[in-house]
C-alpha cells in the first residue's frame, strides 16, 4: 500500500471536529468517492474525531490518501492519550455510552466503512484506523 | 457568533440549517428554539435540514431532544429536506430519529403539520389557529 498525502489535523476542540470532517469531504471529493461513500467516511470521521475530542481528551487525526492495486481510499487515524478503552468488545456494541451519547459512535462508525480497526488499553489511549475504498469500475 | 435564525410563519417556526453545524451551534439552536416556541406560542416547527450534508449520532441526538422537548411544549416538530445520502447513512449508524416526522421539503411540511393539527383540534376540541 502506498501513501500518496498524508496530512494531521488537530483534534482538540469541538470546532476541530467540524474542520476535520471538512477535510475529509475535500480528499473524499478529490479521489471522486461517489457521493454516498462521501457521505458515510465524513459522518464516520465525525463520530470518531468527537470520541477523540469528549472521551480522548484530545489528540489528532491522520489524513492520508492512499493506493493499492489499482485503487484509491482514504485511510483515518485517529489517535489520543486519554484514558482508554478498558473492554473494546464491549464498547463496540450498539447502545455503548459513556458519554451521554447513543451510543452509535464506534459501532455505528464501523458499519460506515471498508476496514476497521481499534487499538486500545486501561490508560494507553485509543487509536482508531478507518479506510474506505474508492470503488473500482471495469468498464 | 454564528447564530441559525428561527422565522416565523403563521403559526410555525421555520429553521432552515444553512451552516455546517459544529456541537456548541446544535445546542444553542436547541435552547433557542425552545425559548422561541414558548415566547411565540408556535404550534408547529419545520427544521430545514437539505443543506446539511451529514447528519451523525449528534445531531441525530439534538434533533430528537428538540423534538421531544417541543411536544411537552405543545409544539409539533417536522424535519424536512434530508437528502437521500444522508438517509442512507443515518440507517447504516444506526439513527432511527424515532418519533421524529419527516416530509420531503418545506411544502410537505407544512402540509403535514397542518393535518397533524387539525387532527388534534378535532379530537380535543382546542382552537390551535
Amino acid at each position: 500500500m502506498d501513501v500518496l498525502r498524508a496530512r494531521e489535523v488537530p483534534l482538540t476542540s469541538e470546532y476541530d471536529i467540524a474542520r476535520a470532517r471538512q477535510m475529509v469531504r475535500a480528499w473524499a471529493l478529490e479521489i471522486s468517492l461517489g457521493l454516498v461513500d462521501q457521505t458515510k467516511i465524513v459522518t464516520a470521521a465525525s463520530e470518531l474525531a468527537r470520541n477523540t475530542v469528549v472521551h480522548g481528551g484530545g489528540g489528532a487525526m491522520f489524513l492520508e490518501l492512499i493506493s493499492s492495486e489499482q485503487r484509491k481510499g482514504l485511510r483515518l487515524t485517529f489517535k489520543d492519550n486519554g484514558p482508554g478503552i478498558p473492554d473494546i468488545q464491549v464498547a463496540m456494541e450498539d447502545g455503548y455510552t459513556t458519554g451521554g451519547g447513543l451510543g452509535l459512535g464506534l459501532s455505528g462508525a464501523k458499519r460506515l466503512v471498508n476496514e476497521f480497526v481499534i487499538k486500545s488499553a486501561e490508560g494507553e489511549g485509543t487509536e482508531v484506523i478507518l479506510i474506505k475504498w474508492k470503488l473500482v469500475t471495469h468498464d | 457568533m454564528e447564530k441559525i435564525p428561527i422565522i416565523k410563519i403563521d403559526r410555525f417556526l421555520l429553521v432552515s440549517i444553512q451552516v455546517d453545524m459544529h456541537d456548541n451551534l446544535a445546542l444553542s439552536l436547541q435552547d433557542e428554539l425552545l425559548t422561541k416556541i414558548t415566547a411565540t406560542g408556535a404550534k408547529g416547527v419545520l427544521i430545514d435540514i437539505s443543506m446539511l450534508d451529514i447528519v451523525d449520532s449528534f445531531i441525530g441526538r439534538i434533533l430528537g431532544s428538540i423534538a421531544e422537548m417541543a411536544k411537552i411544549l405543545d409544539a409539533e416538530v417536522v424535519v424536512v429536506g434530508m437528502r437521500p445520502a444522508v438517509a442512507i447513512t443515518m440507517v447504516e449508524l444506526g439513527l432511527s430519529l424515532e418519533g421524529i416526522r419527516t416530509a420531503l421539503d418545506v411544502d410537505k411540511g407544512i402540509k403535514l403539520l397542518n393535518t397533524v393539527l387539525d387532527e388534534r383540534e378535532n379530537i380535543d376540541g382546542r382552537v390551535t389557529r
